[in-house]
């Protein structure tokens, strides 16, 4: 059955993406996130005496090795500043706030922080303002909790710490913080564009449905728009299968987590009838190791599924190498 | 004849297209988006898939939420049976930079470098925090207009512009694109509501899904390809510190690097093309570049009318060439930018023929 593709319908679904990359801190970084813990801001001095906070690794003019830790104070100055009146959900206030870059006072680099002002008209650059630490502090530039003017009095649990010149310090803490997990989550509202939105209706039907390359006439399954050989566009939908020829075949014997699958079990390559491209599936309705190359089989479908839940023997005789081999 | 060149062989783009960028494009895939533009810009040289000695593109992992979603694409150019090919995962620009250089090896004579961007799944701006620094930036999800207000504040601080200024350049922009059916603002656009002050909407770049593609060809090829080659002269990109607080922000040390070593200061330009996404970047830019009254900045509306991320710098490399193809420039400079701030910055400089 040929048809033209029609206009789809889009598709939408929600598509989170969370990553909690755990990273290792090296001796300089490690040191910095300790001292936040411990309400200590740290530094690094490069070669040519500058002060660097947050701290590099490497000199950015030289490339050079930089270890050597000194300690600056708790207020400094805004150097530059914006004014966001919509913070987003996971800044670090969630009341309107200026994001800041403040060169503490000990330090010749500034560092990036908001800060907890109550309209722009009381920010400018070339103001003061000092570190309100987090309450709990694990050992992360969230440590501190965001600058807040130097002009309003000190929250009593927290006296700032005076130290108007750098100071050398060992960057040695009890029990220092080695590493960090960096959370992250990001959201996608996804769409799968016309061809595979046809597809995946199609499959909603418990049909399954290719597009044919209008140049070389192959048909490609599931489709994705495109023929990856003539690089042309695929414009006529084809249905096919539902029955299908095992093209290879592999027993998988190791059980994955969460899967309701007895192993060992058999995951095949089935070219459906009409297809030039075999899909992937799993094979049923058979005892693993009398699944052979040729077998042909057939979708079976549970209630609810959104795909077939596997494949099984048609009980038609098996398909000459022949016929499949150009599509293992 | 082409200019004396500082390099190995003579590289010119001989041809461009660009899709028609849109605030969404949810009932396109990505190959679906691109494939019209990789058939444009060979249709205008009478090029094959198949006869493209290599093949380059930019695009983002994070802008489209999955894994090697650049692989997706790759149906769009013919990739079976298997053909010379690369990824970065940068603006399409610094793909064209890679295939540059496989030409100059000799390992190839033409290449096609292409660039896409679907920001509309996600939320662009929040991506765009991932780039940072994981230890002492990402955490704090200071995203990609704050960090841009940032740097703004520190040029009216300087001294170097204002916020009427800096509308202004929006404002030109637009208007320039009028002429562009590309683009996607296009004419008099609201200056808007405060982003991240002291940045307006019409400060900075519509959030825009597009593609676009290049073909670069060497020598006697590119003459047969195109009838005035935008023969790549000098090309050049340089990265500058993570930290933003260890940068001057009213500069751009790394622009200006770029074009000395790509020979800008060494004539005089008649166009440039930058990939400036905020108003104040152009101010950085222009005065990095030297560029004064008489140059024209962003004929084509540059990224305040259209950006779609990944591609927005190879576009400005691909209008600055459309205008030598076209004959309406002689002596064009081309950047690209990547990162908070300009931090990462590519500067091409591309010539014509004179007759």
């Amino acid at each position: 059955m040929t048809a033209a593709a029609s206009p789809p319908e889009v598709l939408r679904a929600p598509l989170v993406v969370e990553f909690p990359f755990t990273r290792s801190l090296g001796p300089v970084q490690s040191a910095f996130l300790t001292g936040l813990r411990e309400r200590v801001v740290l530094g690094v001095t490069t070669s040519d005496g500058r002060v660097m906070v947050p701290p590099v690794e490497y000199d950015p003019v030289t490339a050079d090795e930089i270890r050597d830790l000194v300690e600056v104070s708790a207020t400094g100055t805004v150097t530059t500043w914006a004014w966001n009146g919509d913070p987003r959900p996971q800044q670090p206030l969630a009341t309107p706030f200026a994001w800041v870059l403040v060169r503490l006072d000990g330090a010749d680099t500034a560092i990036l922080h908001a800060l907890d002002a109550p309209d722009p008209e009381s920010v400018s650059t070339g103001m003061r303002v000092r570190i309100r630490w987090a309450a709990d502090r694990v050992g992360a530039i969230t440590d501190i909790a965001c600058f807040e003017p130097a002009d309003t009095p000190a929250a009593p649990q927290a006296p700032p710490r005076v130290s108007p010149q750098a100071v050398p310090h060992d960057g040695v803490f009890a029990d220092a913080v080695t590493g960090i997990v960096a959370e992250a989550r990001l959201d996608y509202t996804y769409s799968p564009g016309r061809a595979q939105t046809a597809y995946i209706n199609a499959l909603s039907e418990r049909r399954t449905v290719g597009e044919r390359c209008p140049s070389c006439h192959k048909v490609y399954v599931p489709p994705r728009g495109a023929c990856p050989t003539c690089g042309v566009a695929t414009t006529d939908r084809v249905e096919v299968g539902p029955a299908g020829t095992v093209t290879t075949y592999c027993i998988v014997n190791i059980k994955a987590r969460n899967l309701d699958i007895e192993v060992p079990y058999v995951y095949a390559h089935i070219a459906l009838d009409g297809a030039d491209l075999a899909l992937h599936g799993r094979i049923g309705g058979i005892p693993y190791d009398q699944v052979r190359m040729g077998l042909r089989v057939e979708p079976v479908w549970t209630e609810g599924g959104r795909h077939p839940d596997h494949y099984r023997p048609t009980g038609e005789p098996d398909a000459d190498y022949d016929v499949y081999k150009e599509l293992i | 004849m082409a200019r004396t060149s500082r390099h190995a062989r003579d590289v010119a783009v001989v041809a461009f297209a660009q899709s028609d960028h849109r605030r969404d494009t949810d009932e396109l895939s990505e190959v679906e988006m691109v494939m019209p533009v990789l058939h444009r810009v060979l249709a205008r040289t009478g090029l094959k898939a198949g006869e493209i000695g290599f093949t380059c593109s930019g695009s983002s992992d994070y802008l489209a939420g999955r894994a090697f979603s650049f692989t997706m694409t790759l149906d769009g150019v013919g990739a079976w049976p298997p053909i010379s090919e690369s990824h970065v995962e940068m603006d399409g620009a610094w793909a064209l930079y890679e295939a540059w250089v496989k030409i100059q090896t000799g390992e190839a004579d033409t290449a096609l470098v292409y660039a896409y961007g679907k920001s509309s799944p996600g939320s662009v701006r929040d991506v765009m925090t991932r780039q940072l620094d994981p230890y002492y930036l990402a955490p704090l999800w200071p995203d990609s207009v704050a960090l841009a207000a940032l740097q703004a504040r520190a040029l009216i601080d300087a001294g170097e512009t204002d916020e009427r200024a800096l509308a202004a350049i929006g404002a030109r922009s637009r208007t320039s694109a009028e002429t562009n059916p590309h683009a996607q603002l296009r004419g008099p656009v609201p200056q808007g509501e405060y982003q991240v002050a002291p940045l307006r909407t019409g400060d900075c770049p519509p959030v825009s899904d597009g593609a676009a593609a290049v073909i670069l060809a060497a020598g006697d090829v590119a003459r047969g390809l195109c009838e005035r080659p935008a023969w790549i002269t000098g090309i050049d990109h340089r990265i500058e510190a993570h930290g933003l607080g260890l940068r001057d922000l009213t500069d751009s040390v790394s622009t200006r690097l770029a074009a000395e070593q790509a020979g800008v200061f060494e004539g005089t330009v008649d166009t440039a093309e930058l990939h400036a996404p905020f108003s104040s970047q152009e101010v950085v830019l222009r005065k990095a570049l030297r560029l004064g009254d008489e140059v024209d900045v962003n004929p084509s509306g540059g990224a305040l009318a259209a950006h779609p991320v990944m591609a927005a710098g190879l576009i400005r490399i691909g209008e600055a060439a459309a205008r030598i193809h076209r004959g309406e420039s002689d002596r064009a400079v081309a950047h690209a930018t990547s990162g908070p701030c300009l931090q990462q910055n590519l500067v091409a400089v591309l010539e014509g023929d004179r007759t």
